[in-house]
């Protein structure tokens, strides 16, 4: 059992969850959260927002029952963590960009903190929230609200380029990374996927993900996969 | 001590907890959380003679103490386990059934016939057997051929059991739909043809729509629904075929503590399989494990054969 230090509400359905203890975790990685008996069924896969020696943390947005449950909790209140899951993010050198989109930004918060001075490119529908908290990691920071971001970034301009939001972003990221490299960049996309899962550990194939060398799991082959190798559908 | 152990056609269950097929992979991912030695069995990941994609678009949508897949058999077909897991499952300590779908009639059959070649040259050579049953999947929902549309004819039922009975010399264990015509009727003919045992109840066909969208959440339109909502369902199925057999009786749906498991055995189950529940509790086998000894020593239960059948 793992216990709430505070559960924050930054925007319109957006919490920020901090718990304490001692937990392990790379970027892009993530945990299977559960904070109620049988029902719903389903522990509910969180992307690690930021971990240390204070605790662990959580972005998450209201989404359905789990999540409700999730934005009732409070300091002291209890919930199980399962992980840290997942293949993420690479420790890479060079010119980086992380590129979020709404609730995506969640990762990419851990991103900042273990790469200084990647550039941070983050974009909101209707509400910004916690950019401050990126401001103060003194990387270079855009921010957007109402237009699309991925609009502010030069594929070409770096080597790396960290992508997540939701699917249409992630369909669009791959769309411009494929332009970026035909003009010669040679920039490595790599996109963090958020699928519906069951079990969190390749057991199941709910979170499957169609790629040009078959399918493969968003929880233990990904989240995060290189733009070159997902096939979206839909 | 309480005694939890069970035979199944010769084959040994150390207890009568077996993890079900789809929820389990071939375990090696829940191997990692705990040993699966302490398990009465496996039922790996539904195979298919060939490699299947599965299917497109959402594959779960939870419902009322449930859960709806339609994951369509995604699997590396069975020379691929073969080769790969096999090696694998030689050194488990627990009863390991495989558990084989279809397409058609000969993809069964090949299929079968693989898993029996691979058996024999096991023996040849001196080594342990990997596989210790074959549960034949007539049931799965999610698969346009095949599949459930062998499950609810029971006189399409009749020919794949019969040929695959005629394929290979190990255990058969036919897995029933709850969607069957008549899943008594279905288990007899079973017996009849030489089945070892039933396994009852595979996911209930079900729906879920999308308002707004004003479609179906599924590619496929229906989908499987297991979990806590389809418990009284399927121990009343365990119940009717248990008093229509005399092979054993594998029971599950919606298994989640000890006394579920109790209630399963109290209807006539010989062993049950758990299956959503390794999605609630990573854990759920050695918990089970754990909860079931506790229960039995507290009720004063010595043995599973006190209660088995006395509904």
């Amino acid at each position: 059992m793992a216990t709430v230090i505070s559960n924050e509400r930054l925007a319109d359905g957006v919490y920020h969850l901090r718990i304490e203890g001692n937990y392990g975790g790379e970027m892009g990685q993530f945990y299977m959260l559960r904070a109620w008996g049988a029902y719903p069924l389903l522990s509910r896969p969180l992307s690690i927002h930021q971990v240390n020696d204070n605790g662990i943390e959580f972005l998450y947005h209201v989404v359905g029952e789990g999540t409700e449950i999730l934005a009732k909790l409070g300091s002291g209140d209890t919930l199980t963590l399962e992980g840290p899951f997942g293949t993420g993010f690479p420790q890479v050198e060079g010119r980086i960009a992380l590129v979020g989109g709404g609730i995506g930004i969640a990762p990419l918060y851990h991103c900042a903190s273990e790469l200084p001075g990647c550039d941070i490119y983050l974009g909101f529908s209707r509400e910004a929230f916690r950019t401050e908290a990126f401001r103060q990691l003194g990387a270079e920071l855009t921010v957007d609200v109402g237009g699309l971001i991925l609009d502010s970034v030069d594929f070409a301009q770096y080597d790396h380029v960290f992508v997540c939001g939701p699917h249409p972003m992630l369909k669009a990221a791959q769309l411009k990374a494929i332009a970026a490299e035909t003009a010669g960049s040679t920039a490595q996309v790599y996109l963090s996927l958020e699928n519906r899962m069951a079990c969190g550990i390749g057991a199941c194939l709910v979170c499957s993900v169609s790629c040009h060398d078959g399918q493969r799991k968003a929880c233990t082959d990904g989240p995060v996969f290189l733009s070159q190798e997902v096939i979206f559908h839909g | 001590m309480v005694n939890l152990s069970t035979q199944i056609a010769g084959v040994h269950f150390k207890n009568p907890i077996v993890m079900a097929s789809g929820t389990f992979g071939f375990g090696r991912e829940y191997g990692k959380l705990y040993d699966l030695n302490l398990l009465g069995g496996i039922s790996g990941k539904g195979l298919t003679l060939h490699p299947k994609a599965g299917n497109p678009g959402t594959r779960v949508y939870e419902t009322a103490s449930g859960m709806l897949n339609s994951v369509g058999l995604e699997n590396p077909g069975v020379p691929a386990f073969l080769e790969k897991e096999c090696p694998h499952w030689e050194q488990l300590d627990t009863a390991r059934l495989v558990n084989l779908g279809g397409g058609t009639l000969e993809d069964y059959v090949i299929g079968a016939e693989l898993i029996q070649q691979d058996a024999d040259d096991r023996i040849s050579r001196g080594q342990a057997s990997a596989v210790d049953m074959i549960e034949l999947n007539i049931s799965c929902p999610n698969v346009k051929e095949g599949g459930i549309a062998f499950g609810v004819k029971t006189v399409a039922a009749q020919e794949v059991v019969r040929a695959v009975r005629q394929a290979t010399k190990l255990p058969l264990a036919v897995k029933l739909s709850p969607n069957a015509e008549d899943i008594a009727v279905m288990a007899q003919m079973c017996q009849e043809e030489g089945a070892d045992a039933v396994s009852l109840i595979n996911t209930i066909s079900g729906m879920k729509i999308d308002v707004r969208r004003r479609s179906s959440v599924f590619n496929n339109l229906y989908a499987g629904l297991s979990g806590p909502a389809i418990k009284p369902v399927a121990l009343r199925m365990v119940h009717q075929v248990s008093q229509r057999v005399t092979i054993p009786v594998i029971g599950m749906g919606g298994i989640t503590c000890a006394t579920d498991i109790i209630e399963f055995i109290m209807a006539g189950a010989a062993v049950i399989q758990v299956g959503t529940y390794n999605f609630m509790n990573l854990r759920a086998g050695s918990t089970l494990v754990e909860e079931l000894e506790q229960f039995m020593l507290q009720e004063n239960i010595a043995s599973l054969d006190e209660i088995r059948g006395i509904i």
